[in-house]
């Protein structure tokens, strides 16, 4: 395996990883905050639908991307309605919001496309183009030709969608928020004790809120990347579980920003080698496709059944407030 | 300072709940600077009241003056910018947070946490000199003991300038030590012209600390007096009623043979010991109290006995055969089997499974008695029978053995469990904290049941955190610390001082130095 091998599965791990991030830091606000999110995958999908259909309609990828997250935070609005003003099952309202959005999008695609629940392909304006960036070259025969630091630069660096590099601003961004800003502490707080917040005269429903509106605007953005940047269009259940995976990304990184990214990448990394190696020949045995199609999960699985260790949730997790006395 | 309008005024307050009418025209007056105490039983109505003054609660009539002025309070953020700050009987701080990070919550100066959290460590140092509440503002509330984190509570409010302050039960979960010193605190607020609210069940707080009391009583203020013109006894009559006796009247023991022997007895829990070889014998017609501030390893020693922990070392014995302690071949029905019942610490967790019904909790551990029993089937109706008599002999109120647990006061759910456990009268009791959380009616009614259980020449080991309980009621007093007996007193010849240095661990060398 050369250099360029390597670069190139990296590259691909930072691109599928991508997704995963912004709904693992979408996770992280609302949990932070004391409200599960099951719900994330539903989400994705429901922005990933309405980004590229909107996208292909306006022929604007910028207003595919707004439909996204408004999608999106509608979804996180009927979530926060069900699990905090009624102060239902947070579980519940996020597998519902799963149903929904698997349901909805292939439906709606249906009647708007006629092309069996799926959008038409995008081109041009209403797709992400990937940026490559001052002095970096863009083919791979160009790049092959450059030294070590080059290749990294061109090849890792270089080229990824702008939402690739928004994602990862928002990680130190995330980190400032939570533990340099007054919003942060109270985010903070809510999530580990509502009643201390309450006391405070600080509003825990207006707190949990915020904290969902703005997993739902990371739930768009990691959609509208799936739809409209990694692939050229929407098709049925494309979101293949990335927010399962983003939650359980979270709890491998303990709820924290920076270890979120490094989960994150990891998980992307799984999900690169899986798509790279798809045919594998030990001796005489060929290894499955679908085996390699499911490593990344099993991995996942592995990974958090065995490295997590001490994973402590945020203590007002998944319980809706009710005022004592 | 000057002003002579009362920092409180309440007038006419009125608020229901449903049908329930939990404050009915409530007056009350605080002058400034005063230390103000407010009694009731259990469900007489002073947490909501507290509650509306706070503005956790809106009352359906009636007025709130703060310092001669007419102010409405909706909402906490308004009970605040009115200056007044309430310390929760169930603190409200965030475990993992900092000192200084609780301090500020809700009270920040801007968007920007840094210029917020070094001027609050600033004046967090000056506040605690100020009013001697020293506490590291960076240190972590899980770390910090309870007496700690009270302290932070108090700071929290003073960060916000509370000239009120409400103080809900707050040395339920004190030591004496501790609550001595927050006694000092709380004189040295008063002399800087603050205005304090207690609410506390203990009758010797109020005398000690108050310059004026209120007795709350089923949702109405029957009474506002001068705390130097009464006595703990009237302030009991006035709150249940009815004369109520205080001090547990009982002849002395007259101790026979050995019921329970415990030889260096060793119990482990999470990886560490909790008890450290411990030895003590219990006689027929004996109450053994052991002092000791909770979490000293009388928990483990109930558990180790009741059947449900396993012990690591020693040896127990019951009229001289061994009782397994090993957990292998015993357990709380075998324990019971045995003849020991008992009373666990924690009514809620341990001793009542709060969704089910009176009757079922009744029987439980016992449920497997021939009487509740026939064939393969249960006899339901037998055994709401024997709840229905339960409830009358033991006085549990409302008398309806289909009532959930969870819907009777703290003082009834101890009474089912008492019911249950000392009605067949166990050879050896064991009880855990009797009385916490229960009104004075309940105290003195479990009280008696304890002591004409041991005049039937019964066995008894008592836990409890109460020193007044301890003294009122054992025949034998051992102290434990840190998983060690400190030593044994007779309760007429030691006094709460003595016991509260041994509990905190200082020896009796030590002591006299």
């Amino acid at each position: 395996m050369d250099f360029l091998t390597i670069l190139q599965i990296l590259d691909s791990s930072l691109r599928l990883a991508t997704p995963l991030l912004l709904a693992c830091l979408a996770g992280l606000y609302s949990e932070r905050a004391g409200v599960f999110d099951i719900g994330l995958e539903g989400k994705i999908l429901a922005a990933a639908f309405f980004s590229a259909a909107v996208a292909f309609t306006s022929g604007s990828v910028w207003i595919g991307l707004l439909a996204g997250i408004v999608a999106s935070m509608a979804l996180s609005g009927l979530h926060g309605l069900a699990s905090i003003t009624f102060r239902g099952n947070q579980l519940i309202s996020g597998v519902a919001i799963n149903f929904l959005a698997a349901g909805l999008t292939v439906v709606i695609a249906q009647t708007w496309f006629q092309q069996g629940g799926r959008t038409p392909q995008l081109a041009g304006a209403a797709r992400f183009d990937n940026i490559v960036l001052p002095g970096a070259e863009s083919r791979i025969r160009d790049i092959a030709q450059q030294g070590p630091l080059g290749q990294i630069y061109s090849e890792l660096i270089s080229g990824h969608s702008i939402i690739v590099y928004l994602a990862l601003l928002i990680v130190p961004l995330t980190w400032w928020v939570l533990y340099r800003t007054r919003f942060g502490l109270r985010l903070r707080a809510v999530g580990e004790n509502p009643a201390a917040v309450d006391t405070a005269g600080v509003s825990v429903v207006g707190l949990r809120f915020a904290a969902v509106l703005i997993a739902g605007v990371l739930c768009g953005l990691a959609g509208a990347y799936l739809a409209t940047a990694l692939n050229a269009g929407f098709v049925k259940d494309m979101s293949a579980g990335r927010g399962f995976i983003a939650l359980a990304a979270l709890i491998f990184a303990k709820w924290r920003p920076w270890y979120a990214l490094s989960a994150c990448l990891l998980f992307g990394f799984f999900d690169a080698v899986g798509n790279r190696y798809q045919n594998i020949q030990l001796g005489d045995f060929v290894v499955p496709v679908q085996f390699m199609q499911a490593l990344p999960y099993i991995l996942v699985v592995i990974v958090l059944a065995g490295l997590v260790g001490k994973a402590i949730p945020p203590r007002a997790g998944g319980e809706p407030y009710v005022k004592e006395r | 300072m000057t002003t002579s309008a009362p920092a409180i005024e309440l007038k006419g307050i009125s608020k229901s709940f449903g049908p329930v009418q939990a404050n009915k025209d409530i007056s009350m007056s605080v002058a400034r600077g005063t230390i103000h105490g407010i009694v009731g039983e259990n469900g007489a109505g002073k947490s909501t009241l507290m509650s509306i003054l706070y503005g956790f609660y809106k009352a359906d009539r009636g007025e709130i003056w703060i310092n001669g002025k007419l102010t409405p309070i909706p909402d906490s953020q308004s009970a605040i910018r009115a200056g007044i700050g309430m310390v929760h009987q169930h603190f409200k701080l965030v475990e993992n947070f900092t000192v200084v990070e609780n301090v500020i919550l809700g009270a920040e100066d801007g968007a920007m946490l840094r210029p917020s959290i070094a001027k609050a460590r600033k004046l967090l140092t000056e506040l605690s000199e100020e009013y001697g509440l020293k506490v590291d503002p960076d240190a972590v509330i899980e770390d910090l003991s309870v007496g700690h984190q009270q302290r932070v509570e108090i700071l929290k409010q003073l960060y916000r300038h509370a000239d009120i302050l409400i103080l809900d039960e707050p040395t339920g979960v004190l030591t004496p030590a501790e609550a001595d010193q927050l006694f000092r605190i709380l004189e040295r607020l008063k002399a800087e012209g603050k205005t304090i609210i207690l609410i506390t069940h203990k009758l010797r707080e109020i005398m000690e600390i108050t310059d004026t009391v209120s007795v709350m009583r089923r949702g109405e203020m029957t009474n506002t007096v001068k705390t130097a013109e009464t006595s703990p006894p009237e302030l009991a009559e006035m709150m249940v009623g009815r004369k109520v006796l205080l001090q547990v009247d009982k002849t002395p023991a007259t101790p026979s043979d050995v019921v329970l022997s415990v030889e260096d007895l060793r119990v482990s829990r999470g990886g560490v010991e909790r008890v450290k070889g411990i030895s003590f014998q219990i006689r027929r017609g004996e109450i053994l109290g052991i002092a000791g501030v909770a979490g000293n390893g009388q928990t483990e020693l109930l558990e180790v006995l009741g059947g449900m922990i396993a012990a690591s070392g020693g040896r127990v014995t019951l009229f001289g055969d061994p009782i397994d302690i090993t957990g292998k071949h015993a357990n709380g029905q075998t324990r019971r089997a045995r003849g020991i019942g008992h009373v666990p610490e924690d009514r809620q967790t341990e001793g009542l499974i709060m969704p089910f019904e009176a009757w079922e909790n009744v029987a439980f551990g016992y449920h497997k008695d021939a009487r509740f029993n026939s064939g393969p089937l249960m006899d339901h109706a037998a055994m709401k029978a024997d709840c229905v008599d339960k409830m009358a002999r033991y006085d549990v109120r409302p008398p309806n053995p289909r009532l959930p647990a969870r819907n009777f006061s703290g003082g009834n759910q101890q009474k089912i469990v008492v019911a249950r456990e000392m009605d067949r009268a166990p050879e050896l009791l064991l009880i855990g904290q009797p009385t916490r959380g229960v009104d004075i009616g309940a105290i003195e009614f479990i009280h008696k049941q304890i002591i004409a259980l041991r005049d039937q020449g019964k066995a008894i080991l008592l836990v409890s955190v109460e020193l007044d309980e301890i003294m009122g009621l054992s025949d034998r007093i051992a102290v434990m610390f840190d998983g060690h007996i400190m030593g044994e007193r007779l309760p007429d010849q030691t006094d709460q001082n003595e016991l509260g240095l041994m509990m905190a661990g200082v020896t009796e060398t030590e002591g006299a130095a």
